[in-house]
């Protein structure tokens, strides 16, 4: 076979297994809102669960799964940048920092329940923090540093190393050329690292049902002080997920619409995630045309 | 870099502050009660409603499951630990430590899938399907359809029950586990020849309640004792409960949960047994003027 | 005193960054070390104690079959036989990997060399969003669909490592396909340029320019895409049957680490065996994908020379 066929022949394999996957995916994400979506209504998304009863809504797993998210992106964020600066710039060619690597890459893989119980017994038990959504952003944090860091690292690495010359020869700072030059070249990956992420925290489940626990306590929306105990921002309350209310009822629900309820909160999970998504690539582009005077496009 | 530093320093310091105002927060009588997840729905409504009378209180349900609620409680961690079985039988739990409040009864039924075509069995016959005796449906009376055992997760509560009522010295097959009775009537439903057990609010025209013996599976059935399988739901605290703790389990047992939310969630009254059980399986008809579960 | 004397031999503003900068950094990668050894040593000391205080023996844990940490076995000590969850542990994430690298690198391929940026742009927010539905709601489309379309197809009952494999293939995908598409991305620009001048065709400069450049990062891409399926409970829990079995074909139950992990640990005691045991299998799991790291590097470093 001469090289000319090969090459149309590979190429259309690449497309042919483009599209195989863009299949599955819209099989997934098909079957998931027909089936949630005639379920979602106003009142699904505002009002409190039922225990038992049909016609529960899942207003305060809604917004705790975004709080979560925040608060988790908050802690874990500044670490990875950090870590991911060090790896990327810093870090010296040599065995310990492979060792490092290798460290962070295992930590990826340590199973949810793992990570979950472990903040049981660190978090709600020992620094009696409770089942409060402080120990569910704490567990997910440990989810995140190493997918985050890594994917900072890569960010930055494929910055050409032009731009780091030319820092350096402009007299900054490797510091000042990381922070100013660097890292806003790399906001773009940077985003789909975090969106990532975003999507795994929205997502899981087993960490959450030992640290943040599995009860939505009621919250009052007019009270926004985070020290008041019946506000929503409360960081020491026990804050059940979409994930885990979703888990919870398709495990021991006995509502007779549990169903119903669980594809309803699968769909607006995606929808969240579809959202999250979108404005935080939004913000990354303006973000990254702000600082470094990209044009669109 | 100036910037995140200055946002660096504002979250750790935001982080203190909180972690600083965390304990004069909680004013309120605080009542954490963990464990059993087959309890949890109805402990979580109970508490809402006893919330509504009593604000000086604040209550919260987790799940968990048995192990975990009776090694909290053990620890001294939680108020109270909900519990599918008997401390005792609990390997790692000191029994006598630990006070036991019986609040509820739970019916378990064999379920099958609809297409084994059975309605009834014998305990005899239930016991071979479950030690691996009896691998088709033929063989019980059935259509002519391979029997897949669904098991429950070692250690569980509801395993131990169904165990020590239908197995008696004989051992189970290994067979497919599953852990909550949601994904448990899910895959019977699924399944063709499935067979497991569950809790009786999750019988539905997908997974068939089985009649053994000639009993139906109803809760009238339990509180008789003609029907075999069923266990307590406990709630144990460390101790002698505090005042707070006391009163909510006083609430538990009280007229109006035992009437409305144990019917609504498909547990039996603890008040209405006529018959009691020990740890060790051993039941007995409840004597006259004896108040069933208050020890 | 001369100020220009002064300015030089002061450290100027910038080298004080510098300095802080490296300290940030550095305290970020302590951090996340710190992190990393206490949860190995809590999975550690917890694992180990199935052997040192419950004199479970080692040999048993590895190879035997019978796993049921209550009971004693003959010899006295507690039947914690893994053999079973570690095969099937093995089994689906090889299983899943072997199915989703190939795919994985074709739809990075295709995002990165051959589509318009809007077509990237579409595949993308598709990935990301594999990876925000919930593992429970993969495991219940796995049960409803995978598994019957498994036992109509491959036989059995539907629930086995074949269905896991499946089900992990989907929520893997995302995670290798975006890291692939990272390291494709930081391939330098002028490597391809170079190839194409010299008259390769298109494939010719994939395959042997810009796979052998980005293969370290595609082999971490895999390895975390493994990591994903080794650590994964939920959606593996209800499709793979849970059988302590060994498993002896693709399509009867079998269990895994996580499942059984995940099961029982609500259902046993602090510092009891059968706790201490399911710690155990939390230990294998760690040295495993310790293990997998270790030969993936070992492979990537062979291709690079």
């Amino acid at each position: 076979m001469n090289p000319k066929k090969t090459n149309t022949l590979a190429l259309l394999m690449i497309r042919i297994i483009a599209v195989i996957v863009v299949v599955i995916l819209a099989f997934l994400i098909g079957r998931i809102l027909i089936q949630g979506l005639p379920h979602i209504s106003w009142k699904f998304l505002t009002t409190s669960s039922k225990a038992f009863t049909s016609g529960g809504g899942i207003g305060i797993q809604l917004f705790n799964s975004f709080y979560l998210l925040i608060l988790t992106l908050i802690i874990s964020f500044p670490i990875s940048l950090g870590a991911g600066i060090f790896l990327a710039e810093y870090a010296p060619k040599n065995a310990l920092t492979n060792v490092i690597r290798m460290a962070i890459e295992i930590l990826s893989s340590l199973p949810s329940v793992v990570v979950g119980l472990f903040g049981f017994l660190l978090f709600v038990v020992q620094f009696k923090l409770g089942f409060s959504i402080l120990s569910g952003a704490i567990a997910l944090t440990f989810f995140n540093l190493p997918l985050l860091t890594r994917n900072i690292e890569d960010s930055l690495n494929s910055v050409p190393k032009l731009q780091r010359e030319a820092g350096l020869a402009l007299g900054l700072s490797k510091w000042h050329t990381v922070i100013k030059v660097i890292l806003p070249e790399a906001i773009p990956g940077i985003v789909t690292g975090i969106v990532l992420c975003a999507g795994r925290i929205f997502g899981e489940a087993a960490a959450l049902i030992y640290t943040a626990g599995q009860s939505a306590t009621s919250v009052d929306f007019t009270k926004w002080n985070p020290f008041d105990a019946s506000s929503p921002l409360n960081l020491f309350r026990p804050a059940e997920t979409l994930a885990v209310h979703i888990w919870k009822i398709n495990s021991e629900g006995i509502m007779p619409d549990a169903e119903q309820i669980s594809a309803g909160s699968s769909a607006v999970l995606i929808i969240a995630v579809l959202i999250f998504n979108l404005s935080a690539r939004f913000l990354g582009q303006k973000l990254y045309q702000h600082l470094t005077a990209a044009k669109q496009g | 870099m100036r910037k995140n530093f200055r946002i660096l320093c504002l979250v750790s310091l935001m982080a203190l502050v909180l972690v600083g105002c965390g304990s004069k927060a909680q004013q309120k009588r605080e009542i954490t009660v963990v464990g059993s997840t087959a309890l949890q729905p109805m402990v979580e409504m109970a508490a809402e409603e006893y919330q509504k009378d009593n604000h000086d209180v604040s209550i919260t349900v987790q799940g968990g499951g048995s192990g975990t609620g009776l090694s909290q409680v053990q620890a001294g961690a939680v108020s109270i630990g909900n519990s599918d079985i008997f401390a005792d039988q609990q390997p790692g739990i000191k029994g006598k430590d630990l006070v036991d409040h019986k609040v509820c009864v739970m019916g378990l039924a064999p379920v099958t899938n609809k297409e084994a075509g059975i309605t009834k069995l014998t305990m005899e016959q239930l016991r071979g399907i479950f030690s691996g005796k009896y691998t088709n449906w033929k063989q019980v009376g059935g259509k002519n359809l391979a029997i897949v055992l669904i098991n429950r997760a070692q250690g569980s509560g509801t395993r131990a029950a169904f165990e020590s009522a239908v197995m008696g010295n004989e051992k189970m097959a290994k067979a497919q586990e599953q852990e909550s009775n949601g994904t448990v009537s899910k895959m019977v439903a699924h399944t063709p020849g499935a067979i497991s057990y569950l809790s009786f609010s999750y019988i539905s025209k997908d997974v068939l309640g089985i009649a053994i013996d000639g009993v139906k599976p109803t809760a009238g059935n339990v509180q008789t004792g003609e029907w075999k399988i069923w266990s307590y739901e406990h709630m144990y605290t460390y101790g002698k409960p505090n005042e707070q703790t006391k009163k909510l389990l006083g609430y538990m047992k009280s007229d109006y949960v035992q009437k409305n939310l144990v019917k609504a969630l498909g547990y039996v009254s603890i008040s209405e047994m006529k018959v009691k059980k020990d740890s060790n399986g051993k039941v007995v008809p409840v004597k006259e003027g004896e108040r069933n579960g208050s020890d | 005193m001369d100020p220009i004397r002064d300015k030089i031999l002061k450290r100027s503003k910038e080298s004080n960054q510098d300095v802080i900068g490296k300290i940030l950094s550095y305290a970020a990668i302590i951090l996340i070390l710190a992190v990393v050894v206490s949860i190995f040593a809590f999975v550690f000391a917890k694992g180990i104690a199935t052997f040192t205080e419950n004199h479970a023996s080692l040999k048993d844990f590895l190879t035997g079959t019978d796993w049921n940490p209550n009971v004693k076995g003959e010899d006295g000590k507690p039947l914690v036989g893994a053999l079973p969850m570690i095969v099937g542990s093995f089994a689906v994430t090889l299983l899943a990997a072997l199915f989703a690298t190939p795919f994985a690198i074709g739809t990075a391929l295709y995002m990165t060399e051959l589509s318009s940026s809007k077509g990237r742009a579409f595949m993308q927010s598709v990935v990301e969003l594999l990876v925000g539905i919930p593992s429970v709601v993969y495991g219940f489309i796995g049960l409803t669909v995978v598994v019957p379309f498994v036992r109509s197809h491959f036989g059995g009952s539907g629930y086995g490592i074949l269905s896991g494999a499946f089900v992990l293939f989907v929520m893997v995908l995302p995670t290798i396909t975006s890291m692939t598409v990272d390291s494709l991305k930081a391939v330098p620009k002028h490597y391809k340029s170079a190839s194409l001048a010299l008259g390769a065709t298109e494939w010719q400069t994939i395959w042997r320019v810009i796979l052998r450049a980005a293969l370290p990062g595609i082999m971490t891409a895999v390895v975390f895409g493994m990591a994903r399926a080794f650590g994964e409970a939920l959606a593996v829990q209800m499709v793979i049957g849970n059988a302590s079995l060994l498993p002896t074909s693709l399509t009867n139950p079998a269990s895994t680490l996580t499942s059984v992990l995940t099961m029982g640990i609500g259902n046993t005691v602090m510092g009891t065996v059968a706790n201490n045991a399911l710690w155990s299998l939390a230990l294998v799991l760690l040295l495993m994908s310790l293990f997998f790291n270790i030969l993936v590097r070992m492979i990537s470093r062979k291709g690079r020379m």
